[in-house]
């Protein structure tokens, strides 16, 4: 993260700017967003100025369309609910917001991703003695069961994130609910876009396979190929990431993130 | 509604968390009963079995203090500040022993809440279709949906023997008031056998009948009601103070070496009386930069009939 990837008329994207602007340009015409802080919460409020002024943000700790005055440090700050339009427990979020189908992307992070979009957050190496012992679901099944669709913004992209076979699979993707038998299906597709540090990839529908539709600046597709832990589909008419706006670098810069908490 | 319930925060504990019991500290990054968990570890209470959606580093110092056996929980993390080492220790290299710990997704976590509230053996959700955390959690089960096709995952009630929460204000019988984040502490107050409410502020009953819509947690499933002013840092209060973000950084390198952790239990926990001790070591400083602005609700009309 950090180093410069694109030059823009005065401006040099860095590959977390790029990150965060691909993902507000595609934020763009939904409605009801559920994220996290960080690089998602940036994505949204950058829609928020540009491509789609109506977003409505919703956090995990029960606040939506918050208006918040300064740039919160976790999903449940002071500043957050200081303002919002709603604050609802976590029954009535979980339970109504949620799996009542009201959200339209969901922004999940991941250790690991497969080809159909099912993510680990949870452990790497085996499960019962792990290497390293990750944050765990919190609400990332419950977002990926209940979102009509989920964005992935992941920071790294080698083999160990993009494993032929996941670790351990804490939000499955519709292919591996399907085809567990069990329980109630997904209410959305599931995954539809990961944003990595070397380019866009996509799922058209609930059964697809991730494709590759674009690569950043400077990255070509044998390397991405190289870099992804399966024969990576790409998508014929694969074309260069558009690079941000002068504007969508200048508003993260000195509006949004304006102490360079999260666009490190 | 007259019945006094106020209680010292030493002899609440000693009063209704006793070893072995199941004790469930909520409060979703906010109202955190900090000063609870801290009296705890002055009792030297053990084997507990600890239910909280988000251990945060709360559970690193119970579990560190060695009050903890077994962690059911849902999210592993502080938040976004850094790592809880104790935990991770314990998990990844079973140091100085292996803890029990039993996983759950924040919904399963609520649902359990909700389902015990309720006097239900389970609660429907529609999570962990083809995950894996069935694999690791056996309680975690299917049923046969009774009205239609397939089958529908459920968890199994949490009824814990005592759940102690943080708030705002209560009265002295034990209706409590809170505003902001309000996680699950309705949920799991109504759950467990014996409710301690920890509130920043004891009020006259009129205050409460001033605004009822605002009691989260009424008198009847409260036993114990204790004042601690200030005693959910380094989690904050809306309206009151806010989170210590400097402490939770720090908490990660505390917590990375052992040796520190104790040293931190010793001068922070164990040689303090209580929360008021507490806040008085952290001094006036500290309190300022933790002060927040006002930004009052409005006023709403409760007028009935004449």
């Amino acid at each position: 993260m950090g180093q410069p990837v694109a030059e823009v008329s005065g401006y040099t994207a860095t590959s977390t700017e790029l990150i965060v602007s691909v993902a507000a340009r595609a934020l763009a015409g939904k409605r009801r967003v559920f994220a996290g802080v960080g690089l998602p919460t940036l994505a949204v409020d950058l829609a928020q100025r540009t491509v789609n002024p109506d977003v409505e943000l919703v956090y995990e700790s029960g606040v939506c369309a918050a208006h918040p005055t300064s740039m919160p440090e976790s999903i449940g700050d002071a500043v957050i609910v200081a303002g919002a339009e709603a604050v609802l427990s976590m029954q009535a979020l979980f339970g109504y917001v949620l799996q009542g189908g009201h959200i339209d992307v969901g922004f999940l992070g991941a250790a690991q991703i497969d080809r159909f979009g099912s993510l680990n957050t949870s452990f790497i190496g085996d499960a019962r003695s792990p290497r390293v012992r990750l944050p765990g679901a919190g609400g990332a099944p419950e977002i990926m069961m209940n979102a009509a669709e989920v964005f992935v913004i992941m920071r790294r992209h080698d083999h160990g994130s993009f494993p032929a076979e996941l670790d351990f699979c804490t939000s499955p993707s519709p292919v591996r609910a399907c085809a567990s038998g069990l329980g109630l299906p997904h209410r959305g597709m599931g995954v539809s876009t990961v944003i990595t540090p070397l380019g866009t990839l996509e799922r058209p529908s609930a059964f697809a396979e991730l494709e590759l539709i674009s690569v950043h600046e400077g990255v070509s597709v044998d390397e991405v190929r190289a870099a992804t832990g399966w024969d990576l589909k790409v998508a014929d008419d694969v074309r260069v990431t558009m690079p941000p706006s002068d504007e969508s670098i200048r508003l993260l810069r000195e509006e949004i993130d304006t102490v360079r908490l999260y666009l490190r | 509604m007259s019945h006094d319930k106020v209680l010292s925060m030493t002899e609440a504990i000693r009063r209704f968390v006793s070893d072995g019991m199941t004790v469930a500290l909520e409060g979703f990054t906010h109202l955190i009963p900090y000063s609870a968990a801290h009296e705890i570890i002055r009792q030297q209470k053990r084997d507990l079995t600890l239910c909280r959606m988000t251990p945060d580093i709360i559970s690193d110092q119970l579990i560190a203090a060695g009050c903890v056996s077994k962690l059911v929980a849902s999210f592993f993390a502080s938040g976004s500040a850094g790592s809880l080492y104790e935990i991770r220790r314990r998990v990844e290299s079973l140091v100085p022993e292996a803890l029990e710990v039993e996983e759950y997704s924040h919904y399963g976590m609520v649902s359990r809440y909700h389902a015990g509230a309720s006097g239900m053996p389970f609660a429907p959700l529609r999570s962990y279709s083809g995950s894996d955390m069935p694999d690791l959690n056996p309680l975690l089960k299917v049923v046969d949906n009774p009205y239609g096709e397939g089958t529908v995952y459920v968890v199994p009630a949490l009824n814990p023997d005592v759940t102690i929460i943080h708030a705002q204000r209560a009265d002295r019988s034990g209706n409590t008031q809170m505003w902001g984040v309000l996680g699950a502490q309705q949920e799991a107050a109504y759950a467990a056998t014996r409710t301690i409410v920890v509130v920043e502020e004891i009020v006259d009953g009129a205050v409460v009948r001033a605004d009822p819509n605002r009691t989260i947690v009424p008198a009847h499933v409260v036993d114990a009601v204790v004042l601690s002013r200030r005693g959910a840092h380094p989690s904050y209060v809306q309206g009151g103070y806010d989170r210590d973000g400097e402490f939770y950084r720090e908490w990660t390198a505390i917590s990375h070496e052992p040796e520190r952790l104790r040293q931190w239990l010793q001068d922070w926990v164990y040689d303090l009386k209580d929360s008021d001790d507490y806040a008085e070591k952290l001094g006036p400083e500290k309190w300022a930069a933790l002060a927040v602005s006002d930004r009052p609700s409005g006023v709403v009309n409760y007028g009935s009939s004449r």
